[in-house]
């Protein structure tokens, strides 16, 4: 009969442990941690500019999350740990608006550009193709800042077929398209570069005229609210630009 | 009533449930009660009946529950010969065969699209095969759908059926045979009427998977409204933006299923 109740008293100290330890960490540490939220399409940019960061800034560890902008948003509403936040539209930005901790600001732009897998096997040559019919192409579902801007060329261009699949976020819609499971997709500029020789990259009508904004903001509920903004700064920067610039990134 | 009273009756002979059970067992109860509660006072009730109506809510409802209903179909039909086999026929590797099957329970639903893409994709395996001999190819469509949802619900139906057959042994099959009946009839007559609480329980576990079905399908199958899109996509998709709406949404799924199960229960589960 004693040993239930050993186990039970294990299980219990079980669930306080991650609790005490979680308390000790906070005070003994010396090390300093920031938490970026950053959009899936930064992806590339922002682990390469972490990694700068964490070179110049001895001590210190940058954690990144990388998720649909919406979902990133909610979360620093709901409170999640984190100290800046980036997202790929100004929408989503703005409702994270009372989790910020001053104004956000835009660093960097892009384009939709339409990709197709390396071998083209729908021979598409240009965006007309995608009304003939016979192409499978994949785009995001409007809820999400990439297919905004996608629903938005659809109008512009007077698209009259619809996609065969709205994917939740634009790394889906690449993942269909290298993956050739896709004739096209409707992907960011930026994405189209990092694929490399996986995708031919075709121009879309308009795409100028759907330009997307990105904003970063450092958050209320950072701790450490001098080195969340110097982070900012760096993407801001000379350094930040030429990094962003590099990966496909229009300017602010 | 009567075991009702046989349980009082024991339950004083043997004192008072200790508190090592008792303590514990309140915890898990309220892990899983409080946040159903939370969810269904978080509701907000006066847009539920104007969700309803939508017509994305509508193509989704509609295309879960034809998905699930085929599941459930597919499984029964093809899950209990296997479940057969596994329980009864001695063949090389039916131990392996046997973990192949309970695979997909520990696999993450996403990978199990994955899975299922390099099998049955435009250039899957499979999927190329038949795409170069018909043309046809079955991402984006309903039938991927009800694939992705057989994939995940299998192996809840041919764990739960195969239990239920070795647990109902083989005496009576034997019984049967030395009766005259043929396997075939053996399986129909004695066997599957044997096996048929599990075989119940194990559709109602396959058509519950089906119902919250979320990775493997928008993974294989894409998300697209009335024909790909079933409500788990759906409330993923509102959660981007409008959490009010994706709580709704869930509601809406939670009280069909509940609603569906109590129906079903009144008809075929009233346990003796």
């Amino acid at each position: 009969m004693r040993v239930p109740v050993k186990i039970a008293t294990l299980a219990a100290l079980s669930l306080l442990l991650p609790l005490a330890a979680c308390g000790g960490d906070d005070e003994s540490s010396q090390d300093r941690t920031i938490t970026v939220l950053a959009a899936a399409s930064l992806t590339g940019t922002f682990t390469d500019l972490a990694d700068r960061f964490e070179r110049d800034h001895p001590g210190v560890t940058v954690k990144l999350a990388f998720d649909s902008s919406a979902t990133l948003a909610q979360q620093a509403v709901d409170g999640a740990p984190a100290d800046v936040l980036a997202t790929a539209d100004t929408a989503t930005m703005d409702s994270a608006e009372p989790a910020l901790d001053g104004d956000p600001e835009v660093f960097a732009t892009n384009t939709m550009v339409l990709v197709t897998p390396a071998d083209n096997p729908a021979g598409i040559s240009g965006f007309d193709d995608l009304d003939r019919g016979d192409v499978t192409y994949v785009a995001c579902v409007d809820t999400a800042p990439c297919g905004k801007v996608a629903a938005a060329l659809f109008a512009d261009n007077d698209l009259t077929t619809h996609p065969a699949s709205l994917e939740v976020d634009v790394k889906a819609v690449l993942a269909k398209v290298t993956s050739d499971e896709a004739d096209a997709g409707f992907v960011y500029a930026t994405d189209a570069v990092a694929a490399g020789g996986d995708v031919e990259t075709l121009e879309i009508p308009h795409a100028a005229d759907e330009i997307t904004p990105y904003p970063i903001a450092t958050l209320a509920q950072s701790e450490d609210g001098a080195l969340a903004q110097e982070f900012v700064d760096l993407v801001t920067g000379t350094t930040g630009q030429q990094v962003l610039a590099d990966a496909g990134f229009g300017k602010p | 009533m009567t075991t009702h009273a046989t349980g009082r009756t024991l339950g004083s002979t043997l004192g008072r449930p200790p508190l090592a059970l008792v303590l514990p067992g309140a915890l898990a109860a309220a892990l899983l009660v409080v946040p159903l509660v939370t969810l269904v006072l978080d509701t907000p009730w006066g847009s539920f009946l104007d969700q309803l109506g939508t017509r994305a809510v509508r193509d989704a409802l509609r295309l879960t529950a034809l998905a699930s209903a085929i599941t459930v179909v597919v499984c029964v039909a093809l899950g209990t010969p296997l479940a057969w086999l596994l329980a009864r026929v001695d063949f090389p590797g039916r131990t392996l065969l046997r973990a192949a099957v309970a695979v997909p329970l520990v696999l993450p639903p996403v990978v199990a699209g994955v899975a299922l893409v390099t099998a049955l994709g435009r250039n899957g395996l499979v999927g190329s095969l038949l795409r170069d001999a018909t043309g046809w190819t079955i991402p984006y469509t309903t039938t991927a759908v009800v694939i992705a949802h057989t994939f995940v619900s299998m192996p809840f139906y041919v764990l739960s059926v195969e239990g239920a057959l070795r647990a109902s042994g083989e005496r009576y099959d034997v019984v049967a045979a030395t009766l005259g009946a043929d396997r075939w009839t053996t399986f129909r007559r004695v066997t599957l009427p044997l096996a048929m609480p599990g075989v119940i329980a194990g559709a109602i576990l396959a058509w519950a998977r089906s119902l919250g079905e979320f990775g493997a399908t928008i993974t294989f199958a894409g998300n697209y409204p009335g024909t790909t899109q079933t409500m788990p996509s759906l409330i993923y998709q509102a959660l981007q933006s409008d959490p009010e709406v994706a709580r709704t949404l869930s509601m809406i799924l939670l009280v069909v299923s509940v609603a569906t199960l109590a129906a079903l229960r009144n008809r075929w589960l009233t346990t003796p």
